[in-house]
């Protein structure tokens, strides 16, 4: 067994044991980023120096006793949104290609204080508005278990590294689906809090209302670990939640017995890949085979879910990305004739065509005459939504569903249809709408090989009920990793020889 | 001018409120450091940035919500009013437009035409935006976010006002109130106050408004005054030439009297006001709502009226020494040092009133200690020193605010009351001017004035006066 098959618990236990250094992590996984990244393209940035001088500080922090966490020395892989000081940080767009932020993102912060290691910054597609990590600045994230193939998105980068075994565990960001559907597309396990969880502090905003930060991970342990990691209250955040219960790594026993299960009728109709619809389903049956009780529902509203969301979380964006204005930061553009000539071309020049057409749908939906027909009308439905899932949560402890209508779609195939590839985003994005917790593990795979995932949904501050369940999914299935890890590894395993510490 | 006209004003005042951090961010309000000192991500819109409320701005905004009668909505909300401009980092401004703190107020003036309500639309809480620097050496514009974030709140006034003196006592209306409530200094000049002026014209008797037109850069109230009859006139003079009003937003040049559209209705910018997801509702329960309203100090009104009667000053002292809190406080600190309201009042409204309009000074730039106004009354009243002598004091109390008894031990003005030294000058002088003792006798009240002058003068004005007059009668007689 080597490294880099490790999960991040592992690794940190062989740590803090002596059987591995810190560096040993880190130049393992900076030695299969090398090797995998001219297939992958997971990384925006790898900081090879600073990962490293990182992990040699953290490896005399852990000798000196000073740090003892699960994660300590533990090399992980950042989401391009999330705000690092000193690092390059820009959201895959060419508007923020020089932007270097002068400060760290809480969740970041909270990993860096566990002695996490940070490789560097994971591609995303721009300002994570996509599903399919194609529409970054910075080239496509290819999937690992098949490399015609997308990711999913935004946190494509995040979630093909951790598959590709580059780094053992990474943060993303999650405002439709951001983190629950390239997890189950890269065969990973992802979690997108209860909004109000995690600080969206440092988070570059997409929709504020909507935008959670969460973790990717191999197995449930490390994905609940991380989370328990970088929950916390942040006085920086307004929308920062104080919660007592974050423990969430309390939670990891595979109990479901009694567990009720709410299948909604509408999330397995028409459009669903029978592939997956058959996935998903025998998860269900995992669950009550060990005493769950499943029973189908109707949860109302499903049609205007993708509507509601792109009405808000565009709203929200057109604003939140009007900052970008070549002003203060980021991208200028070279040749302008004054302030608004230089607005215009910068902007024209800096964003890509997915966030122009949000920020145009945004400020059209806002625009005075159109702001009640369209703004106001998306956030009563949010609310109707809500009500809609608070009368579910009376009846099940969880709800269970795909995380996305099909497996990871081939490259340039998405694209093509925007307004298809947002009603590919149905069973994701009503649980931001409502602010709830959602996971996504994996649970088998198509004919093409390619990685099905389940998305567990539960109430407001319910994570540990749907952490009970992945539990219990997690132990029915043996562990599936792409093979493009292996292969990668083994030929990095070749290579590097010696070096490998054999454990 | 044949038609008879009426003008009709509506106001839109910002003030500053003296928090001591900004309203989103803990960096300081204060005015006037190096550009870009103080500021933080936050306050110049760096990605991932998010603001926090401070928590004073809400209780100062309530707080001059309950003095002008405002119906209060305890549920409020921040909105983005989203525009493009160098001078605001995010490229919106947080503000609030949909539920803003208080509504539905009013105050009352009086102007010679009488006492009037002027009704208050809302009160809504905003941050400021930063300076732009224009360096039109180097051709570029150079932008300080110090003031960036720096709490707002604006007051909207109905559309209420029918003349510029009515216009002066509203603002100097809510001037008092909001420096009596310690929200603001309330600085015109500085820019902590700052009014745009509505103003549209009617004929007489017309119910309908006219078009109205909004007024920028009004420096301080000379200027608001001028700007008024201005834009009167100038829309005046459009109608009887049937021409119409555009509306439109202005800029008054003081310097040149007259104003310049800025930008017409046509290119208003559409501010796309939306909630502000990064912050939560305001939610203001009725105990937090009655603490404030408890904490309300005694305002203007009442402190007058306790003037008059606990310390027996004239109506016309105690509206002048409340007109500022500034002079009141300095007043009520001095009078219950020294326990002579009536001579501190004296004080500041003959000597003090007369000395602030000759160095052209603002009452609320007054500033000397209380302690020493209070000592140099003890002076006076121990008959340390004359009345004349301590006119002089005063002035150096009110222009470098000396201590009163060390200056005058030091200067040597101590009054003279040595009877035995006074005796022999009044006897010299009345030797050396026999002429003034023959008319003294002849019955010239006169001449004892001038023996008494000369002894003063002699006395280099140190004497009692009432010891003087007293003596020199006295010897006179016995001459």
């Amino acid at each position: 067994m080597s490294i880099l098959t490790l999960t991040a618990v592992e690794l940190g236990e062989r740590i803090r044991a002596g059987e591995i250094t810190a560096q040993e992590a880190c130049a393992a996984a900076l030695a299969q980023i090398k090797a995998a990244e001219p297939k992958i393209n997971g990384f925006v940035t790898v900081d090879e120096e600073g990962a490293l001088k990182q992990a040699e500080k953290v490896q005399r922090q852990i000798e000196e006793g000073k740090l003892s966490g699960p994660l300590a020395g533990v090399p992980v892989g950042i989401k391009d949104n999330l705000c690092i000081k000193g690092m390059r940080t820009t959201c895959s767009s060419k508007i923020l290609s020089n932007f270097v932020p002068t400060y760290t993102a809480e969740a970041v912060v909270n990993l860096e204080k566990a002695g996490a290691v940070i490789l560097g910054k994971t591609n995303m597609d721009e300002f994570a508005m996509g599903s399919t990590t194609e529409t970054s600045a910075f080239g496509v994230t290819r999937n690992p278990w098949n490399l015609d193939h997308v990711p999913g998105g935004s946190s494509g980068g995040s979630c093909a590294a951790v598959a590709a075994n580059e780094c053992f565990y990474a943060l993303g960001s999650d405002t439709g689906g951001s983190i629950r559907q390239p997890s189950s597309f890269c065969g990973v396990v992802g979690i997108k809090p209860t909004y109000g969880t995690v600080s969206r502090y440092g988070l570059v905003a997409y929709g504020s209302s909507l935008d959670q930060v969460g973790p990717i991970a191999r197995n449930v342990r490390d994905c609940v670990t991380v989370l328990e990691t970088i929950s916390s209250h942040d006085a920086k955040d307004s929308t920062s939640v104080r919660r007592q219960d974050t423990d969430f790594t309390s939670a990891l026993s595979p109990e479901v017995k009694g567990l009720r299960i709410g299948i909604p009728r509408d999330y397995f109709k028409e459009g669903l890949n029978p592939e997956v619809k058959e996935a998903v389903l025998k998860a269900v049956k995992v669950l009550t085979d060990q005493g769950a009780v499943a029973e189908e529902f109707d949860l109302s509203l499903v049609d205007y879910a993708i509507p509601a969301y792109y009405v808000i979380a565009s709203a929200e964006a057109s604003s939140n990305l009007s900052r970008f204005d070549g002003v203060k930061y980021g991208y200028r553009a070279e040749e302008y004739n004054g302030l608004h000539d230089m607005y215009k071309k910068s902007r024209s020049q800096g964003f890509g065509p997915e966030v122009k057409r949000r920020i145009m749908l945004g400020s059209f939906v806002l625009s005075s005459g159109y702001y009640d027909a369209y703004y106001l009308k998306a956030l009563r439905t949010k609310a109707l939504i809500k009500q809609a899932f608070d009368q579910a949560f009376s009846r099940y402890d969880i709800i269970i569903a795909p995380a996305s209508p099909y497996t990871a779609p081939r490259l340039g195939e998405s694209l093509k249809d925007p307004l298809q590839m947002y009603l590919g985003d149905i069973y994701t994005i009503s649980v931001n709408l409502a602010g709830l917790p959602g996971m996504t593990v994996p649970c088998g795979q198509d004919s093409q090989g390619l990685p099905i995932g389940v998305q567990l949904i539960g109430d407001c501050f319910q994570e540990k009920k749907l952490i009970r369940a992945a539990c219990a999914l997690e132990e029915s299935r043996g562990y599936e990793s792409p093979a493009l890890a292996g292969e990668l590894e083994n030929s990095w395993n070749a290579e590097a020889g010696q070096k490998e510490a054999a454990v | 001018m044949s038609k008879q006209y009426e003008t009709v004003i509506g106001l839109e005042v910002h003030v500053e409120l003296a928090t001591k951090t900004k309203i989103f961010c803990s960096c300081s309000t204060q005015f006037g450091g190096e550009p870009n000192t103080h500021t933080c991500p936050v306050c110049t819109g760096m990605p991932g940035s998010l603001p926090v409320l401070n928590k004073q701005v809400v209780e100062y905004a309530l707080a001059v919500g309950l003095a002008t009668n405002c119906q209060i909505n305890q549920y409020c909300k921040f909105d983005r009013k989203n525009y493009f401009y160098p001078d605001n980092p995010q490229n919106y401004q947080i503000s609030q437009l949909y539920l803003p703190i208080c509504h539905d107020g009013w105050v009352e003036i009086e102007t010679e035409a009488g006492k009037k309500k002027v009704r208050i639309h809302e009160i809504h809480m905003e941050e400021d935006a930063g300076k732009l620097i224009h360096d039109e050496w180097e051709d570029c514009s150079l932008v300080d976010f110090n003031r960036s974030g720096v709490p707002l709140i604006e007051i909207v006034s109905e559309a209420d006002m029918r003349s510029a003196d009515e216009v002066i006592a509203y603002l100097e209306k809510l001037r008092t109130t909001i420096q009596y409530l310690g929200a603001s200094d309330c600085k015109l000049q500085e820019g902590s106050m700052r009014a745009d002026v509505n103003l549209s014209v009617r004929e007489a008797g017309q119910e309908k408004f006219g078009t109205r037109t909004e007024m920028k850069n009004l420096n301080s109230f000379r200027a608001i005054a001028r700007a008024i009859e201005g834009e009167r006139e100038r829309q005046i003079d459009l109608l009887e030439s049937g021409e119409p009003v555009v509306q439109e937003t202005r800029r008054w040049d003081d310097a040149k009297g007259i104003s310049r559209a800025m930008r017409s209705k046509e290119d208003a910018q559409d501010y796309r006001y939306f909630p502000d997801p990064d912050l939560v509702p305001v939610v203001i329960s009725d105990e937090w709502l009655e603490k404030i309203r408890r904490a309300q100090p005694e305002m203007r009104e009442e402190k007058m009226a306790r003037y008059q009667e606990e310390f027996g000053l004239p109506a016309y002292d105690a509206q002048i020494l409340t007109g500022s809190k500034h002079l009141a406080d300095l007043f009520e600190a001095a009078a219950a040092i020294c326990g002579r309201p009536k001579e501190v009042s004296n004080w500041l409204m003959v000597e003090g009133m007369r000395l602030a309009k000759e160095l052209s000074m603002d009452v609320d730039e007054i500033s000397f200690s209380p302690e020493n106004l209070a000592a140099l009354i003890g002076l006076v009243e121990k008959n340390v020193i004359n009345r004349t002598v301590a006119k002089a004091v005063f002035e150096e109390i009110f222009k470098s605010d000396v201590d009163p008894e060390k200056y005058v031990e030091e200067k040597g003005l101590k009054m003279v009351s040595d009877q035995g030294r006074l005796r022999q000058v009044i006897e010299e002088i009345i030797a050396a001017n026999p002429q003034s003792v023959q008319d003294f006798k002849n019955g010239k009240e006169k001449a004892a004035g001038f023996i008494v002058g000369q002894t003063m003068r002699a006395m280099k004005g140190k004497a009692d006066p009432a010891a003087v007059n007293q003596l020199v009668k006295e010897l006179l007689s016995q001459a």
